[in-house]
């Protein structure tokens, strides 16, 4: 194993600092935008970890992301439960998804897993309006806190420092050195012993869990909760491509989609919205031709050939 | 009976587009997720030349049919070729074609959002029509008639001609294919291609009796992939049988139990597919 990279480290917590204080300049509207920032930077991040090394490509992330904040949203409109008591059951709901999942569809070849959760969040939308319909009876649920965008965005921002830490500590352990192992080539890895379904498995439990864990936290922002919203698919796309984007190859490599993107997205609605799904369209299509290592992938390359010349 | 007849004539028409996506996958190994969206072209087609300009759809499926085999044709060699070439492997070539098709996808629904971004309402021969005392409507029945009448064809062609011949030997070995001085990449493009063509056509017939909108395609990948997986990458004969047990399940549900379940439906079949019969209906298990 390497050597801590202080300097690294210091950069890290220092960016943080600075994201923590973001807050104390912002005004609502900077503030909103802030807070699309983290929540992506989780998802995208945690979203990496699993995907960025074995090239599994994951679009379940809406699907865990809207369990979560409907968690939340029925626990606390149908069976009157404390905002944090559904926020600690969320999680942990999203993990056991992504745990059946995985056992269900990571035995086999990568394309199985894709296809599957292609229309996971659909389908989860579908049970959800369908249990609704016929059992619960309410249509949109109400999440009403005292939590700010700015509380919210502090716990995400926390819960960023928590995947980067878990990220850092996966790819400096053997679990981590596994993954990759299997992203290069399956069949050696498990030639050289490794339980290849229990490591990808248990990845996936995590980004699982983190992301039904972000569904709950930013419920309160919405206040208003109804599956149409929260299981968009768009979500689980627009995480893939932010994470593309900048690159998968480092831990802060989806960070540096996620900003661009996210700023874009806030654009484009604002102004064409009708054209966000021909963006999100011609932005996968310049990933995999122009940047199939992402941005970091492609400026550390630019750098090895200035070294080298 | 009233559903298991139902059942057969939405299954028969899912089996078209699984024939088209099949030929994709199992000929030019694209994983095209692209596809749902050939055929919301095909129903967007059907739609406009039909409120537009009176045009039968059973009349537009002779137009969109060559447009679509051309574009279709044009996408595999400027775009995924490229891509084909630059992969070392297969797992490789998957990721790319799976980003590479879902930014098409994307693409194509942008563009016909444009374009018409309501539901693509006709109607078209919704007159009743009896089989064993009980009514259907008409325009399930031609669609039926007309997907086992393209699919008939294209299984002859497959079993019968040279060139299908060649088709199926890529479909069982590419590098095998190469050898015996079979040309692959000539091979793959018109698999792709004409894999498009089947699902626009599949997607035009689809249109005169289920109303459709510029997003819904994915939808129709979903069902398509599963009832390849089910059926076995490549076995034909399989992809029948799990289109028709898709249709009826789907039918099933939907009269029984809710309309709004067809998806979840799918993915239970799909669940006990991966379950237990990963290799696909009558796929042998690989040792």
């Amino acid at each position: 194993m390497t050597d801590i990279r202080w300097p690294h480290v210091l950069i890290g917590i220092a960016l943080f600092a600075l994201a923590a204080m973001v807050p104390l300049i912002a005004d609502g509207y900077w503030m909103s935008i802030a807070l699309t920032i983290a929540m992506f930077t989780v998802l995208s991040t945690s979203w990496a970890i699993f995907s960025g090394p074995t090239h599994y490509i994951s679009l379940a992330t809406a699907a865990f992301f809207g369990v979560g904040s409907y968690l939340v949203g029925t626990g606390m409109s149908d069976f009157e439960m404390p905002y944090w008591t559904m926020v600690a059951i969320a999680p942990v709901v999203g993990a056991i998804l992504a745990f059946l999942i995985g056992l269900a569809t990571l035995r086999l070849s990568g394309v199985y897993f894709v296809i599957f959760t292609l229309g996971l969040a659909e389908m989860i939308r579908n049970l959800v309006s369908w249990i609704q319909n016929n059992f619960t009876g309410s249509r949109g649920l109400y999440v009403l806190t005292e939590l700010t965008e700015v509380d919210i965005y502090l716990y995400l921002l926390a819960l960023a420092a928590a995947v980067f830490l878990f990220g850092w500590w996966v790819q400096r352990s053997r679990l981590g050195f596994a993954m990759r192992i299997i992203g290069n080539d399956e069949t050696v890895a498990k030639h050289v012993g490794i339980n290849t379904a229990f490591s990808k498995v248990l990845l996936f439990t995590v980004t699982g869990f983190v992301a039904a864990l972000v569904g709950a936290l930013i419920a309160p922002r919405y206040t208003y909760i109804e599956p149409n919203g929260v299981f968009s698919p768009e979500l689980s796309f627009i995480v893939v491509i932010m994470a593309l984007l900048g690159g998968t190859g480092r831990l802060w490599g989806p960070v540096v989609g996620v900003i661009p993107f996210a700023l874009l997205q806030e654009y484009i609605n604002a102004n064409y919205s009708n054209y966000s799904t021909l963006v999100m369209g011609l932005a996968f299509l310049l990933i995999v031709y122009f940047l199939p290592n992402g941005v970091v992938g492609r400026l550390e390359q630019l750098m090895n050939r200035g070294k080298a010349s | 009976m009233d559903i298991l007849i139902t059942g057969l004539l939405l299954g028969g028409t899912y089996a078209l587009i699984a024939f088209g996506l099949n030929l994709q996958y199992g000929v030019a190994r694209i994983m095209n997720l692209a596809n749902g969206e050939m055929l919301v072209l095909g129903a967007l087609a059907a739609f406009w030349l039909f409120t537009a300009e009176a045009i039968s759809p059973l009349l537009t499926i002779f137009i969109v049919a060559p447009l679509s085999f051309v574009g279709n044709w044009l996408i595999y060699r400027f775009l995924l070729t490229p891509l084909v070439k630059r992969s070392k492997t297969q797992g490789q070539l998957e990721v790319d074609s799976i980003l590479a098709t879902f930014g098409m996808s994307f693409v194509l629904v942008g563009i016909m959002l444009a374009f018409h971004g309501e539901y693509y309402t006709y109607s078209y021969l919704a007159e009743s029509f009896d089989i064993f005392d009980e009514t259907f409507a008409l325009n399930r029945v031609v669609a039926f008639c007309f997907a086992v009448l393209i699919g008939g064809l294209l299984y002859l062609w497959l079993f019968k001609t040279r060139t299908g011949m060649a088709m199926r030997a890529v479909t069982v070995s590419t590098e095998s294919a190469g050898l015996v001085g079979i040309n692959v990449k000539k091979m793959s493009a018109l698999a792709f291609a004409l894999g498009g063509a089947v699902t626009t056509v599949g997607g035009t017939l689809i249109s005169t009796f289920m109303v459709l909108d510029g997003s819904v395609g994915v939808l129709f990948t979903m069902k398509a992939l599963i009832i390849i997986i089910m059926g076995g990458v490549g076995d034909l004969r399989g992809a029948i049988v799990a289109a028709l047990i898709l249709g009826f399940v789907e039918t099933a549900v939907a009269r029984l139990v809710d309309p709004g379940l067809t998806l979840a439906s799918a993915y239970a079949i799909f669940v006990l597919v991966l379950l237990f019969r990963p290799q696909g209906l009558f796929g042998r298990k690989p040792t």
